[in-house]
């Protein structure tokens, strides 16, 4: 099985971190490759590694290049990265509430006009999807999912926005997020591997369980799997 | 315990210390200094371990006051007009505020950010094994925000001991030099070029999050969406109007335009001092290069104690009366109406 993984590409990131690329694309097959390299890391510290951080596609390992020079650790990070891939754990199902569109949702007759369809239309396509959360990164509990319906893909904005509000579920590229809970509290709520699904709910439902989730109570529905 | 106010105090200023790694997985952005030599010399000069917090200061002026006791304090970083009723202070130097005087700073010169350390540092709670503040993650302490005048910071009474200058290298007026990548791939050759042989300047919408950078339009061979993958402090992200963004302390932690270049970490405090509307080039090394540099930058922080000077107060009022004879405009600083604009945007670009 190992000689059957394809090398990853190593790519430097500065003098202090290499991009170990996996795959180009949303792919979850190199997904689990990326979140097996990092348990391989956490469990045979490599001298020299300071973190880690697992994307769709890539994982970016931070090193000091005072104690590991770049060819070195590109040398072992290879080895660790052509090792079989353990077999998956049970995920953790969730179910998280939305409000579409209006003030909560700011680009969604955008997204509607751009894809040639309504806006009731863009809302059913994306609940209708069932997401697996493929990393955390960008802002404390940004969940970034795999599973955006091709019909749904859209470039990402020119100029990018300078501020999302929290709470925001967007779509970049062919990638499409969440952000849970503002705040420091609900940082660990969404674990890579985790499958999400979204449910709509009206303005005035949203704003009591917007209260709730503020007073520390979890809306999110994590469901039996 | 002594306090030190904050008595006046401009916007993009903070208390930083080396910043909160260990959790970027989470999406926790590491913040910290922006230029780690300058908070590093402000701290070795009041014998603090080099990356203790203090308070990283912007461009525009600023005022602390002690209060309750003595403090000792050092400013290193971006040189800047300094003294203590009128009494001038250099910058690269400790000095300690007896109970009731105040420090008033003017404009920060040649340069963005200064750092002001505190003898023994800030008393707060460590969030994240750091007191750096993150605004836009609520994170840091003793306040998780940029400072305001009123502020109050729990510090230490000034031991007495004799103030101290330090030798930093001289200033390096040379370009900012990169690694190509991880996405360099994803730009033709002459788009490559344009990049490194074009003369850029820093945007004045630019903060701690990223620097926005103007100059000629780079453009993609694929497209400006990648699939999001990590970026470092230094990532060079190339958005869709073809205007680079370097990604600086407070970046996200992973993003999803292609990085055409990386700033080496050992130019990385010599980038974030270029002030908004100021020229600069980028200059491509091979890794080896880049790694020595890094290996040469531990040296030098490692040895800053050896650069340490007592001083007698003569050399102190010398070199503190040529840093006043180069004063730009007359501002005070602690009358923010001489120095405050409507938006940091706008005040960056008055630097």
């Amino acid at each position: 099985m190992a000689a059957t993984l394809a090398p990853p590409r190593l790519l430097p990131s500065g003098d202090g971190a290499i991009t170990v690329e996996f795959s180009r694309n949303i792919d979850d097959a190199a997904n689990r490759r990326v979140l097996a390299l990092d348990r391989a890391l956490a469990r045979e510290p490599v001298a020299g590694v300071t973190e880690t951080v697992p994307t769709y596609r890539s994982l970016l390992v931070h090193y000091d290049p005072v104690l590991i020079d770049f060819d070195t650790l590109s040398a072992k990070l290879t080895v660790l990265a052509q090792l079989p891939v353990p077999a998956t754990t049970k995920a953790r199902r969730w179910r998280i509430p939305v409000v579409y569109g209006g003030e909560h949702g700011i680009d969604l007759e955008d997204v509607a006009k751009t894809l040639n369809t309504t806006p009731d239309d863009i809302v059913s396509r994306h609940i209708a999807g069932d997401y697996r959360v493929a990393m955390i990164g960008f802002t404390p509990g940004w969940s970034y999912l795999s599973g955006l319906h091709d019909s749904l893909h859209m470039s990402r904005r020119q100029n990018p926005r300078l501020l999302t509000p929290a709470g925001t579920i967007s779509i970049g590229g062919v990638q499409t997020g969440v952000q849970c809970l503002a705040g420091p509290s609900g940082w660990h709520l969404l674990g890579p591997g985790d499958r999400v699904t979204f449910s709509a709910v009206d303005a005035k439902t949203f704003a009591e369980q917007d209260r709730a989730a503020g007073s520390g109570e979890m809306v999110a529905e994590l469901m039996a799997s | 315990m002594s306090k030190l106010v904050i008595s006046a105090i401009g916007p993009s200023s903070s208390v930083q210390d080396g910043g909160r790694f260990g959790a970027q997985r989470y999406g926790l952005t590491p913040s910290g200094a922006m230029d780690r030599i300058g908070l590093a010399a402000a701290n070795c000069l009041v014998g603090n371990t080099l990356f203790t917090a203090g308070i990283e200061i912007g461009p525009f002026g600023a005022a602390f006051t002690a209060r309750e006791g003595a403090v000792r304090v050092a400013l290193a970083g971006a040189a800047r007009n300094a003294d203590i009723a009128g009494r001038a202070v250099a910058s690269d130097t400790s000095v300690t505020l007896a109970d009731g005087e105040t420090l008033k700073l003017g404009f920060a010169r040649g340069g963005s950010f200064s750092y002001l350390a505190i003898e023994r540092g800030i008393a707060g709670e460590p969030m994240f094994g750091s007191m750096a503040v993150n605004a836009r993650a609520g994170l840091g302490s003793p306040y998780p925000r940029p400072l305001q005048a009123g502020d109050e910071l729990q510090v230490a009474t000034a031991s007495g001991a004799t103030e101290r200058r330090i030798d930093l290298p001289p200033p390096v007026k040379a370009p900012i030099r990169v690694v190509m990548g991880p996405q360099d791939d994803e730009f033709a050759d002459d788009q490559k070029e344009l990049f490194l042989d074009s003369e850029w300047k820093i945007s004045a919408t630019s903060d701690r999050m990223g620097y926005r950078l103007e100059g000629p339009v780079i453009k993609h061979l694929y497209g400006h969406n990648i699939v999001s993958d990590g970026t470092v402090n230094g990532s060079i992200q190339v958005p869709g109007n073809g205007a680079p963004i370097v990604l600086v302390p407070d970046r996200g932690t992973s993003g999803g335009y292609p990085k055409i270049a990386t700033v080496i970490s050992a130019d990385l405090g010599r980038f974030a001092q270029i002030s908004a509307g100021t020229g600069f080039r980028f200059q491509a090394v091979n890794m080896a290069e880049a790694q020595a540099e890094a290996r040469k930058f531990a040296e030098l922080l490692r040895t800053l104690p050896d650069r340490l000077h007592s001083i007698e107060s003569f050399d102190l009022n010398i070199e503190a009366l040529q840093d006043a004879n180069v004063a730009g405009a007359a501002v005070s600083a602690v009358d923010a109406r001489t120095w405050q604009v409507s938006s940091p945007a706008d005040a960056l670009t008055l630097d």
